[in-house]
């Protein structure tokens, strides 16, 4: 079956998958913390610069992702403000790399997890925080031991939706990293490669099949989760 | 351990303005909705800041706003039993119990799950999540919950006001036997006479934000002003004798003998019965050829014409007081003065079984 599956895709194609894979698992987990963070801003705390924070974490979701693509080359390019800096102190550099296909996708993929679990956060009743404060826990034990188990479906169907619109980005990955195979060149780059040359559109149909079999997958487990939260609301 | 508390906070509706001293046993804070009770329940537990104030526990400043000191509620070492339950949906029963226990401090006074378990009856729910439970079964994981915490006060919200009458009765003599088996002082809020009577060893009674009277709830019980005029009522501290075939149990007050409907409890146990002032009727002879069973002997203390038609007479009845409500017109009729002896009757019905609780604890009477 595995091997039958290897022979379905060549190799190139096989390739993107496993790095589009590979790049979205990155972005969704190292940005699931920031994305918690930040919902938790944006649900509990009233602060200045609220809206302003509400804004950004929003832009990516409206702005053209190619826009969204070349403000990110000019901020983490081997030029850019942070980008000299992660290259000269930390030897990092991202533009061009996998790792600025991550960060892209990261970005464009933020807003849909924080509104998952800003969802979620809002649907938790503050009450039975303060219940655990008077037990005897303290601001973080009450988050790990009450929010965070009820948020849970929340943050994993926020996650699942991250994961799937990482896998679809192009825009603002090609703008920032470019197109290179092994590299940077994702499913939808594949898919946008094979179609410029001629006899390609086989192998951009197959992907094209991997890319609907995903993005279905990840939305049908997210309904699922997504149900379970509101019985879960509705139960307490 | 007694429990001082002085708190002033302004809201958009009225000011709060309370000090009040806290003894030993069960403090019930006793007042109509809206008269700050709820505040001051959570200004004690840390869930809310006053403007200004000052709450210590025994000789532990909790909180004292001239002195920028504000214990976090987590700190403060309480155990709060809310009006809705507040049981955490995601965990059973056996981990909401003991959820208190991970942070209480090694070596603290906590009664064993065990324990608790048996004094609440909770061995069928322990696997149980809360959304199978019934509002009964939650309150009384709540108060379990609130006790295996280890506090060194524990606070209770109205816990029987969300329940219909068959729960609370089912609840409250679990309050009495927390009053009489655990040593913890309890801080009770209620709108409720009964649950006063039955439960308190101090009332404090709010009205829009001040306190209108502290005491044992045989003085303020009767105190009109606390309870108004239909609330008013007397507690008597009664002894059951024997249980008879026609449906009444025989009780020994130290006015003489009072027959009630059937009560739950076996002879020789004491009771703290409720008695409204407007159920008692006042005789100067002993009365024949009455309908009623009990005629109690004593000496009237008080005669105090309210502001309208009525007027309170209370008579000491052994160390009890019993507060009657009659017109000013029978009671200058009738020429009551204090140090006159009187009877007064009660009539046996008039008694309903929220009004019966048991009562180890002194009243207190003043």
């Amino acid at each position: 079956m595995g091997a039958d599956w290897a022979n379905w895709l060549g190799p190139d194609e096989w390739q993107a998958v496993r790095l589009s894979l590979r790049v979205s698992l990155v972005a969704t987990l190292a940005s699931l913390p920031l994305g918690i963070f930040a919902a938790y801003a944006l649900a509990r705390w009233s602060f200045w610069g609220k809206p302003l924070l509400n804004g950004l974490v929003h832009l990516p979701l409206i702005l053209p992702p190619v826009v969204t693509g070349y403000l990110l080359l000019l901020t983490f390019g081997r030029r850019g403000a942070v980008g000299e800096v992660l290259d000269q102190w930390f030897g990092i550099v991202l533009s061009f790399r996998w790792a600025g296909a991550a960060l892209a996708a990261a970005v464009m993929a933020f807003p849909l997890m924080v509104r998952a679990i800003r969802l979620a956060l809002e649907a938790v009743d503050p009450k039975l925080e303060a219940a655990a404060s008077t037990l005897g826990a303290s601001p973080t034990w009450v988050f790990v031991t009450v929010t965070l188990p009820l948020i849970l479906p929340g943050v994993v169907a926020g996650s699942i939706l991250a994961f799937a619109k990482a896998m679809g980005e192009f825009g603002a990955t090609i703008t920032f990293v470019s197109n290179i195979p092994g590299q940077t060149q994702t499913i939808p780059s594949a898919i946008y490669a094979f179609l410029q040359v001629p006899g390609g559109e086989q192998a951009a149909g197959r992907l094209v099949i991997v890319s609907v079999a995903l993005a279905m997958g990840a939305l049908l487990l997210s309904e699922v989760l997504a149900r379970r939260v509101a019985r879960r609301v509705a139960g307490a | 351990m007694t429990l001082q508390v002085s708190i002033q906070h302004r809201f958009a509706r009225f000011d709060l303005d309370i000090a009040f001293e806290a003894p030993r046993g069960v403090t019930v804070l006793f007042g109509p909705s809206g008269s700050g009770k709820t505040t001051l329940v959570n200004a004690v537990a840390g869930l809310l800041r006053p403007d200004a104030g000052r709450i210590v526990a025994g000789d532990w400043v909790l909180l004292d706003t001239a002195a920028r000191r504000c214990v976090p509620p987590h700190r403060r070492r309480l155990g709060y039993v809310f009006q809705e339950g507040r049981l955490f949906p995601h965990l059973t029963v056996r981990q909401n119990l003991t959820y208190g226990r991970w942070f209480a401090p090694r070596g603290a006074a906590a009664p064993s799950l065990p324990h608790v378990v048996d004094l609440l009856g909770l061995g069928d729910l322990l696997d149980r999540r809360p959304g199978a439970l019934s509002g009964g079964e939650k309150q009384r994981v709540a108060i379990g919950r609130a006790l295996l915490a280890a506090p060194k006060l524990i606070l209770a919200d109205e816990p029987l006001a969300a329940l219909d009458e068959a729960r609370k009765a089912e609840i409250l003599p679990y309050f009495e036997r927390l009053r009489d088996e655990v040593s913890v002082p309890i801080l009770y809020v209620s709108h409720s006479s009964a649950e006063v009577a039955r439960l308190a060893t101090t009332v404090v009674a709010l009205r829009d934000g001040r306190v209108t009277a502290v005491g044992p709830p045989s003085q303020v019980l009767g105190d009109v002003a606390a309870m108004g005029v239909r609330g008013a009522a007397s507690v008597l501290v009664a002894r059951v004798v024997a249980h008879h075939a026609d449906g009444l149990s025989e009780l020994a007050t130290e006015g003489g003998r009072l027959w009630l409907p059937q009560v739950a409890d076996a002879p020789g146990s004491t009771l703290r019965v409720r008695i409204a002032a407007q159920d008692v009727i006042l005789s100067r002879a002993r009365p024949k050829g009455l309908s009623a069973l009990n005629i109690l002997g004593g000496t009237i203390t008080e005669v105090r014409p309210g502001q309208g038609p009525g007027a309170m007479v209370t008579l000491a009845v052994g160390a009890d007081r019993l507060t009657a409500r009659l017109t000013r017109r029978s009671a200058q009729a009738m020429g009551l003065a204090p140090g006159q002896s009187c009877h007064a009757i009660i009539k046996t019905v008039a008694v309903a079984p929220e009004d019966v609780g048991t009562g180890t604890h002194t009243l207190g009477a003043a």
